[in-house]
């Protein structure tokens, strides 16, 4: 550490240089974060949280191939690192003719994986929403669709940002994974870059930066949606 | 208009009516009193399919419900449109306002547009006493403000018959005067009425029938005169000496 410091401030030629490579760099990492790391977020987060919505119910359906079906896929995506299930679907599946780009196997990868860890966060908020709400809505005349629609979705969703927003902000570091399968967002720009000057500890520190400045401008967010959502409460 | 017959509710072992035979006509303002565990507020959610009944048949004006067999889930809809509900715990719906509360069900069942559903809305809510709270939600109201909502929220729906499950009972005594003073205007417009209530001034001043269950059947019905100060049957006795 003291090595690094003084082999920056000793000499000022190094000095400019990492400058340089830090300026250099800033736009190639940003670039990646706002072409590939945030849609790539974003994307599979709606699709996953589809997925979870529909998995939730199927866990508290009362038909029993629903059921099992759901419990499956939540225990096999939360059995198997995330990583390897990147891999079987990029690396894996064309051994048996699937061929997948690799931006698509990424959002498939994540958007299975976000399905089912937040899948169990739907099923207890639907759950927490008291029995009394679903007899209102049914004794209106409203059909189970409308009623989870209208009445206890709306509900759950409240309790359920603090717990959606940790998904969210933990599958924004996730998607750093997706440079394993060729996908080019911020981390495998980062990886590109440092390869070429090998100042690793900086321009991996500049990415490291750039993912909390992301997830910071997120944690505001969910502040601000809980403040709305809490109104009525 | 009502007619309850062989209606029978079974929770795993446990029989909690034992085979009810009940008229009632149209107008008139039936309360069902019992001890607690007598079914009377099972024989309510069966009347609006909340529970659903081990057997019997359950018909309000000419629309039959027959639980011998399986009953369709369209026909259970349309059935439910015909009673309106009041809850103990009122069950409003927290993320919504009194209005909107009150216009949910004219908009979103009996797709009626906006204008309309809130002008019905707003009405409804004047005539409970809360004209100038419709953009209240339920957090900013007392019990007994939102217990009023939940009546308009069922009137809306322009139901044959109002049921009410014990609506005063998890009430402060001193808002129980309001919901009171609603529902005896609403007896007083001639609506059909079955009310589960331990509030025996209202059986006694809004009803025109009083009936006493215990252990899943009807032990004695009839006008309130009569039951309260010359009961038939022993049970009946004991229980009303027992409250009073």
């Amino acid at each position: 550490m003291k090595m690094y410091l003084n082999s920056i401030f000793a000499d000022p030629e190094r000095t400019a240089r990492l400058m340089d490579i830090a300026q250099s760099s800033f736009l190639p990492l940003l670039k990646g974060a706002i072409f590939y790391t945030i849609p790539l977020t974003i994307i599979t987060f709606i699709v996953g949280l589809v997925l979870a919505i529909l998995t939730a119910l199927a866990r508290i359906s009362h038909v029993k191939v629903f059921q099992i079906i759901a419990r499956v896929y939540v225990s096999a995506i939360r059995g198997t690192p995330l990583l390897v299930q990147l891999f079987i679907i990029f690396y894996g599946l064309p051994n048996i003719g699937i061929i997948i780009d690799s931006y698509i196997a990424a959002v498939i990868g994540f958007s299975l994986s976000v399905g089912a860890y937040t899948s169990e966060i739907i099923r207890a908020a639907i759950l927490s929403t008291p029995k009394g709400q679903w007899e209102a809505g049914y004794s209106i005349g409203m059909s189970y669709p409308q009623v989870l629609r209208r009445i206890i979705l709306p509900q759950a969703a409240r309790v359920s940002i603090p717990p959606l927003s940790n998904s969210f902000i933990s599958l924004v570091k996730d998607t750093s994974l997706a440079s394993l399968v060729l996908v080019s967002e911020m981390f495998r720009k980062a990886q590109e870059i440092a390869a070429s000057n090998y100042e690793f500890l900086l321009v991996y520190s500049e990415a490291a930066l750039i993912y909390w400045a992301i997830c910071f401008i997120l944690s505001i967010f969910q502040q601000y949606f809980e403040k709305k959502l809490d109104r009525y409460v | 208009m009502i007619s309850i017959q062989g209606l029978y509710k079974q929770f795993g072992n446990l029989e909690v009516l034992k085979g009810i035979n009940l008229e009632v006509e149209k107008g008139n303002v039936v309360v069902i009193i019992g001890p607690s565990g007598s079914g009377k507020t099972t024989m309510l959610r069966c009347l609006n399919v909340l529970e659903t009944p081990t057997k019997g048949v359950i018909s309000i004006e000419g629309n039959t419900l027959d639980f011998s067999g399986t009953v369709p889930k369209k026909n259970i809809a349309a059935f439910r449109r015909l009673t309106g509900m009041v809850f103990q715990s009122y069950n409003l719906f927290p993320h919504k306002t009194a209005l909107e509360n009150v216009m949910e069900g004219p908009l979103i069942v009996k797709n009626e547009n906006k204008d309309t559903a809130r002008k019905k809305a707003q009405i409804l809510l004047e005539k409970v006493g809360l004209g100038d709270k419709i953009d209240f939600y339920p957090a900013q109201l007392s019990g007994g403000q939102q217990q009023r909502v939940g009546i308009a929220r069922a009137l809306a729906m322009e139901p044959k018959v109002m049921l009410f499950d014990e609506p005063t009972s998890a009430l402060d005594p001193e808002l129980v005067g309001e919901v009171l003073k609603v529902m005896k205007d609403l007896a007083n417009e001639g609506m059909t009425m079955m009310v589960v209530t331990h509030e025996m001034r209202f059986a006694r001043e809004a009803a025109n029938e009083v009936i006493f269950m215990d252990q899943g059947v009807v032990i004695e019905r009839n006008n309130p005169e009569e039951i309260f100060t010359n009961p038939k049957e022993e049970r009946t006795r004991k229980f009303l000496n027992m409250i009073q």
